[in-house]
C-alpha cells in the first residue's frame, strides 16, 4: 500500500537523474536525494518507503542510464505504473527490482495521492473503490524481481549452474 | 506466413520472450561502473571474453581526474580479463568505431550499454541498448533475454532535394511517429531513398531511430554494404532478409521530393519544423560531430559550405571527426584546413560536448546548433539553455550567417 505521485507523458531520464550527476555520484543513497529533481522538486522529501508513481505515456524515454531506475528504488517507490515505458527503463527498472506496469487505464483513472495496492504474482492493482487487473510478469521476469534485483538473480544463477 | 527480420533474428514471434546470446557486448566509460556490478554477481572472469568490445569515448581525453581515474581502472581490468577488443581515447565514437573495426555485420546480434546501438541495424544487425546491469549479466551468463518486438515498416521514397539530407528524412519521419511512435518496436527502413543513400547516411536513419523508441532498427544489406565490409568483416556472416508477407504492425510510406531541410527545436525530438520557421534566431555555439552526423560525407558538405568563409564573431563552431579514420582522412582531403581558416575548433574524436560532460558545455541561456540526436533538457550543459538539431549542411551554413538559416539560401 502507497500513495501515488502522479506525472503526465515522456518523463524522461533526464528529469529522472539529470545527466551531470551521472559520471559524478555513485552511491544509490545519494542518486535518491537527486530523484526527479527538474520535474518535481518535492519529490524527493515528500516520497516514502512504499510509494507509487503513476504516469501517462513513454516513462522513461531516452537515455540508457541505469540511476534513473536506480535513484527511484533507493527513495522507496515500490512500483511505477503508466501508459507505455521507454524499452530500455523498461528493462532497467525489472532489473533492480522495480515492477513495471503497463496498463492505461489504471494510469488514467488513478488521482495524485490515491492509495493504492499493487499484487505482482496475481497480477492486480486495487484502489479504495477499484480494481484493475493484468497478466503477470512471464517467470523470467518475475524471478528477477523476486531476487531483488538482475545481479542478485545472476548471482544465484551461477551457483546453481556451477552446481548442475 | 513469413516472418519479420526480428522474428528470424530471435527465432520467436512477436509478443514473446525469448533468451539469446548475442555476438557483441559493447560497453564505453561506464564499463567502470559495469564492472563494480559483474564483481556482485561473484564471478571473476567474462563469461567469453573474445566478445566484449570496449571503447573509450564519453570523456576522452579526461577532462577531469575522476574521469582519468575510470579510464585507468578500465584499462587494468581489461588487462586482467584477457579482453583484446579495446580501443582506448582517441580511436573514435564507439558506433563508428565497431563500424570501421568490422564488428557490425549483418545477421549479427550487438547489445550496448548506449542507447543508440540501434546504428548497426543499418549492416542488417540486430543491435539494441541495454542498462549497465544487463552488460554485466551478459558478461557473467553469455545469454540475454528478449520480448520479440513487432515489426514496423518505413518506406522512404523519392530524391533528395538539395540541400536535403538524410538527417532531415530522420527527424521529420521523428516529427510525424513522435518520441513513442516506434515503442519497443522493430524498425525496418526501406525504398528507393534507402536504397541510395550512402551507408553514412543509413546510419543517420538508425541512430535516430532510437528517439522514436525503437528497441532497434534495420536496413537489408546489399552491394554497398557487402562493399562496406570489405577487408573489414571480423567473421564471416549471413545477410538476414526480412518476408514480404510477414505479419507487420504498421506500414507508413514516406515521399520526399518536396521535403525542405528540418530542425528539431527544444526540448524533445519531435519537435520538428522546417529550417525556415526559425530562421533568424541567434545562436552562441555550432556543433558538428557526433554519433549521428560526424562522418565524412557529413564533414564534406560543412568543408564546401566553410571554404574560404568565416564563422560569425558570435558563434564558436566545434567539429569532430567520429573517428581517428575519418579524422585522417578530412585531413589528408583539405577539410581540416578549411575548418581552421574559417575560425572553427577542430577537437579530438569522441562524443564531445553531446552529452554535457566536456568539449563545449552550454552556458545558462545559450543556444546551440547542433548535428547531435538528443535535444533534452540540460543535456549539453545548463539546464537553461536550448539545443536545436540540424543537419550539417545547415549548422555549417548557419554558423556563417550567426543564426539559423534554412542552408538552400547558400547551397
Amino acid at each position: 500500500m502507497g500513495k501515488v505521485f502522479k506525472y503526465g507523458d515522456n518523463v524522461n531520464t533526464d528529469v529522472i537523474f539529470p545527466g551531470k550527476y551521472t559520471y559524478s555520484i555513485d552511491e544509490p543513497e545519494e542518486m535518491a536525494k537527486h530523484a526527479m529533481e527538474d520535474l518535481d522538486s518535492d519529490f524527493a522529501r515528500s516520497v516514502e518507503e512504499g510509494d507509487i508513481i503513476v504516469a501517462g505515456l513513454n516513462f522513461g524515454m531516452g537515455s540508457s542510464r541505469e540511476q534513473a531506475a536506480i535513484c527511484l528504488v533507493y527513495s522507496g517507490i515500490k512500483a511505477i505504473i503508466a501508459q507505455s515505458f521507454a524499452r530500455i527503463f523498461f528493462r532497467n527498472a525489472i532489473n533492480n527490482g522495480l515492477p513495471a506496469i503497463i496498463h492505461s487505464q489504471a494510469a488514467n483513472e488513478i488521482s495524485d495521492g490515491d492509495e493504492v495496492y499493487v499484487d505482482l504474482k496475481k497480477g492486480f492493482i486495487k484502489t479504495k473503490n477499484k480494481k484493475f487487473t493484468f497478466s503477470p510478469y512471464p517467470d523470467r521476469l518475475l524471478d528477477i524481481l523476486n531476487s531483488g534485483n538482475l545481479i542478485n538473480w545472476v548471482k544465484k544463477e551461477l551457483i546453481q549452474r556451477n552446481l548442475d | 506466413m513469413g516472418k519479420t527480420f526480428v522474428e528470424k533474428m530471435l527465432a520467436g514471434k512477436a509478443g514473446e520472450i525469448v533468451t539469446t546470446s548475442p555476438d557483441w557486448i559493447l560497453s564505453h566509460d561506464n564499463t567502470s561502473a559495469i564492472i563494480k556490478k559483474f564483481e556482485r554477481t561473484g564471478a571473476k572472469k567474462v563469461a567469453n571474453r573474445e566478445k566484449c568490445v570496449i571503447v573509450l569515448d564519453h570523456t576522452a581525453p579526461a577532462s577531469l581526474e575522476k574521469y582519468a581515474d575510470n579510464h585507468k581502472k578500465i584499462r587494468e581490468w581489461i588487462q586482467n580479463q584477457g579482453i583484446k577488443n579495446f580501443f582506448d581515447v582517441g580511436r573514435g565514437i564507439c558506433h563508428q568505431v565497431l563500424t570501421e573495426e568490422g564488428f557490425a555485420l549483418p545477421g549479427s546480434i550487438i547489445v550496448g550499454a548506449d542507447s543508440h546501438t540501434t546504428t548497426y541495424g543499418a549492416f542488417g544487425a540486430f543491435s539494441c541498448g541495454i542498462g549497465r546491469s544487463e552488460v554485466a549479466a551478459v558478461w557473467a551468463l553469455d545469454e540475454i533475454w528478449f520480448r520479440v518486438p513487432e515489426t514496423i515498416r518505413i518506406k522512404i521514397n523519392g530524391k533528395l532535394p538539395e540541400g536535403v539530407f538524410a538527417k532531415d528524412v530522420v527527424l521529420y519521419i521523428t516529427g510525424k511517429l513522435g518520441t513513442d511512435g516506434a515503442l519497443y518496436k522493430s524498425i525496418e527502413f526501406s525504398g528507393e531513398t534507402v536504397d541510395k543513400f550512402s551507408i553514412s547516411s543509413r546510419m543517420v536513419l538508425t541512430n535516430v531511430a532510437a528517439e522514436m523508441g525503437a528497441k532497434n532498427a534495420w536496413i537489408e544489406a546489399d552491394d554497398k554494404t557487402l562493399y562496406y565490409l570489405e577487408g573489414r568483416a571480423r567473421n564471416e556472416f549471413e545477410v538476414i532478409t526480412s518476408d514480404r508477407d510477414a505479419d507487420v504492425e504498421k506500414e507508413f510510406e514516406f515521399d520526399i521530393r518536396t521535403l525542405v531541410p528540418q530542425i528539431a527545436a527544444p526540448h524533445e525530438v519531435d519537435n520538428v519544423h522546417p529550417v525556415e520557421e526559425y530562421k533568424g534566431i541567434k545562436f552562441q555555439e555550432g556543433f558538428i560531430g557526433t554519433c549521428t552526423n560526424g562522418r565524412l560525407e557529413d564533414l564534406e558538405v560543412a568543408a564546401e559550405i566553410l571554404k574560404g568563409k568565416k564563422v560569425h564573431p558570435g558563434v564558436r563552431l566545434i567539429i569532430i571527426p567520429a573517428s581517428r579514420e575519418i579524422y585522417t582522412e578530412t585531413a589528408k582531403r583539405g577539410y581540416l584546413e578549411i575548418f581552421s581558416e574559417a575560425g572553427a575548433l577542430i577537437q579530438s574524436p569522441g562524443c564531445g560536448p553531446c552529452l554535457g560532460a566536456h568539449q563545449g558545455v552550454l552556458a545558462p541561456g545559450e543556444k546551440a546548433l547542433s548535428t547531435a540526436n538528443r535535444n533534452f533538457k540540460g543535456r549539453m550543459g545548463s539546464r537553461e539553455a536550448e539545443i536545436y538539431l540540424a543537419s550539417p549542411a545547415t549548422v555549417a551554413v548557419s554558423c556563417i550567417r550567426g543564426e539559423i538559416v534554412d542552408p538552400r539560401e547558400e547551397v
